[in-house]
């Protein structure tokens, strides 16, 4: 099996539900998530931000709950069920995060949000975080690197109000 | 990443065949440390074998009252079960002590064992490193070694463990089940993890062709007197200077059994039976928890940035203790130390 690494594998049949839409595509084992979402289904909406799962800015909710897409080979999710940022909107409308993260202003430049915001539809399916301490911690696999941490927390809260 | 071959399997007895059969190979099961060493060229598999899919998913009882973690139950799972929650909270405030609620979702009991050290020589491959490559050397004994170990090294290597719950486990006594081309067997998860030798390659005492399948807490869970304490540079999402799981069973104010494993300071958990034994029967006194740190840090080796971990260890073995008798655990989201 010493030539193994020098073979290029075939590419693999796989199905995703994305956003509510099943999509068939083909790829090579190395492919992420990510990249699938953004250079396959071109949902660029999720972002790559340091591609190691130390910025949480390419999270998105696979059946649910909030994951490092970066670190995530597509062809292992077959069949999987993926919410991204283009997805939390429900006819037309936006998800109450999205309004709250508005409301409060909860971005600077904007290139973290979309985790942000996926991230924080997880914690609040997770229902663990009650304080504001809570939501910093378990917030804590986004970096926001224009610093908008009070506004985001400020927001989540908002939105944990309304949930 | 290298290109590499993807195999799924479903059955425990494919992924041993497959693996035994090419041991350029590798499992993955959360993913979220292989992927990124292959995105370093640090791992180059010729083959994943996905076993995401296997049957390893379940926490059960055991009939002498501990309970069974299967390998591929998320950390998140397992942090928040009720039956961690309530009977080895110790496992559940270490699990929610690392990496972040993302992390957790998709890193699985067993990878957690097997996560790599985060010694900055091992990832930067134009460095010499003796675990990436055997026999090249060592980068951080003579660079920059703030982050390294101080006990338990050797002149090939002073890299540290990066596991939180593995400390926990440790403490706990926990046991690794593992399946492999010669059947099934166990070992402690102190006996696990291995100290770097001559041979800091090979992290773990895991056979060609074996799998961890579960992870099992015998009965005793110290769920009234416990602290898992983790000092490290920001207060959240880093990987230990020093951490404590500190673990007491009082009567009293007399320890009656006493266990204190410490992360971010050896190749693997670090505990001292000697310690343990000396707290046995005594007061939960500052004095005895002073006599234990003593005896854990006995011998500590540190290098030019990294002196101040023995004082930081010693600091935090007390402090932990001191929470754990108390019955005042450190709090993983309100971050004050108490």
């Amino acid at each position: 099996m010493a030539d193994a690494a020098n073979q290029i594998p075939d590419r693999i049949p796989i199905s995703l539900i994305v956003n509510g839409l099943r999509h068939t595509l083909e790829l090579v084992p190395w492919t992420t998530l990510l990249d699938a979402l953004r250079e396959h289904l071109t949902l660029t909406g999720t972002k790559k931000g340091c591609d190691h799962g130390q910025c949480g800015a390419c999270t998105v909710l696979i059946e649910g709950r909030r994951v490092n897409s970066c670190l995530t080979l597509a062809v292992m999710k077959d069949g999987s069920e993926i919410t991204t940022i283009e997805g939390l909107t429900s006819d037309g409308a936006l998800h109450p995060l999205q309004q709250a993260f508005i409301d409060h202003d909860a971005f600077q430049c904007g290139y973290c949000t979309p985790g942000q915001i996926c991230s924080a539809a997880g914690l609040l399916a997770e229902g663990r975080a009650k304080d504001a301490d809570e939501i910093r911690e378990l917030m804590s696999g986004n970096l926001c690197r224009c610093g908008a941490y009070p506004n985001i927390v400020a927001a989540i809260q908002q939105a944990m109000g309304r949930s | 990443m290298n290109n590499f071959h993807y195999s799924r399997v479903t059955d425990v007895a494919d992924a041993i065949n497959l693996l035994t059969a090419e041991p350029s190979a590798k499992l993955i099961a959360g993913g979220t440390n292989l992927l990124d060493l292959m995105k370093g060229n640090v791992e180059r598999p010729s083959r994943l074998i996905d076993i995401s899919r296997l049957p390893f998913r379940d926490i059960e009882e055991t009939t002498d009252g501990g309970l069974r973690v299967g390998a591929l139950v998320p950390n998140s799972d397992l942090a928040y079960h009720p039956s961690i929650e309530q009977r080895y909270p110790l496992l559940g405030s270490a699990i929610l002590a690392g990496a972040s609620a993302q992390l957790r979702n998709m890193a699985s009991a067993g990878g957690n064992l097997m996560q790599r050290t985060r010694c900055v020589y091992f990832y930067d491959t134009s460095t010499p490193c003796n675990k990436r490559r055997p026999g090249g050397g060592c980068s951080a004994i003579d660079g920059v070694n703030r982050n390294h170990a101080i006990l338990g090294t050797s002149p090939s290597c002073i890299a540290t463990s990066p596991s939180d719950m593995s400390v926990a486990l440790a403490a706990l006594g926990a046991l690794v089940h593992i399946a492999g081309p010669s059947g099934n067997r166990t070992i402690a998860v102190t006996d696990f993890h291995r100290l770097p030798g001559e041979t800091p390659h090979i992290d773990t005492n895991l056979g060609i062709g074996e799998i961890i399948t579960a992870v099992e807490l015998p009965p005793r869970g110290f769920s009234q007197n416990y602290s898992y304490l983790k000092i490290r540079d920001r207060l959240s999402y880093a990987f230990a200077l020093v951490s404590v799981a500190a673990a007491l069973e009082l009567e009293g104010n007399t320890i009656i059994e006493a266990r204190v494993a410490l992360g971010g300071v050896a190749h693997k958990p670090w505990r001292s039976l000697e310690a343990e034994m000396g707290l046995r029967g005594q007061r939960t006194t500052v004095e005895h928890f002073s006599r234990a740190a003593d005896l854990l840090l006995h011998g500590a080796k540190t290098y030019a940035h990294n002196g101040f971990k023995v004082e930081l260890a010693r600091r935090a073995i007390i402090r932990s203790l001191v929470q754990a008798a108390s019955a005042t655990p450190q709090s993983q989201a309100h971050k004050k130390i108490t």
